[in-house]
């Protein structure tokens, strides 16, 4: 692959990078467990970004079943921590 | 033609990971979980579509594409459902700015009676 390439795929590894250190931040401070829990989805999206990103930059397909398990698992923190708070109490 | 295949992936890839670093800048710059959400949803549909869309341009095989094109249906029909519980449980227990709502159809549904609150009036209050 070209330069261009490589420098293009490392501006969105590093863009995908700052996004997963500012949810990460947003999971760690987060006042409430929804807004950890909103912050954690935003992380699973990132990672599925970051697979896509491998594939692309290493030219195979391997990585594609990943991609297809957390996207049909993610959202069963958000269903599981949504069910289960109580009240804002017991969340503080 | 391969050229531009490979530039238009590169470009759907580029457009896909922005939306996920948006997303996360959302996470600071918006206030309430509503919000947060909101933003957050954008990643997990757009962002998905956007970057599988990149990868089976560039990859150009005929397996890549099914399974992306399933991956992309799968989070379609569940990405929905943790938003719509997030929200709904920020609204019950009382996590949201309500004067900042333009529509509240959740409200009038309470108001009917057909829903009930989960918590008591005095955790509510809180």
């Amino acid at each position: 692959m070209s330069t261009v390439t490589w420098v293009v795929l490392a501006i969105d590894a590093a863009m995908l990078t700052v996004a997963a250190v500012l949810s990460v931040l947003r999971v760690a401070r987060g006042p409430r467990a929804l807004d950890r829990i909103v912050a954690s989805d935003v992380l699973v999206a990132v990672v599925i970004a970051s697979a896509g990103l491998a594939m692309v930059a290493t030219g195979s397909g391997l990585l594609l079943p990943v991609i297809l398990g957390m996207s049909l698992l993610a959202f069963t923190s958000a269903v599981a921590v949504g069910r289960l708070i109580r009240t804002k109490r017991d969340i503080k | 033609m391969s050229a531009f295949l490979d530039g238009l992936g590169l470009v759907l890839l580029s457009i896909g990971c922005f939306l996920a670093l948006s997303a996360g800048i959302a996470q600071h710059r918006f206030p309430d979980v509503a919000a947060r959400a909101h933003a957050a949803a954008k990643p997990q549909v757009l962002g998905l579509i956007l970057v599988l869309c990149g990868v089976a341009v560039t990859l150009r095989q005929p397996e890549v594409t099914t399974m992306a094109i399933v991956a992309v249906v799968l989070q379609l029909a569940t990405s929905p459902v943790g938003s719509h519980i997030v929200a709904r449980s920020s609204y019950r227990y009382g996590h949201l700015d309500l004067d900042a709502l333009e529509v509240d159809q959740i409200k009038r549904d309470l108001d009917s009676g057909d829903l009930t609150y989960p918590v008591s009036q005095e955790d509510s209050s809180r």
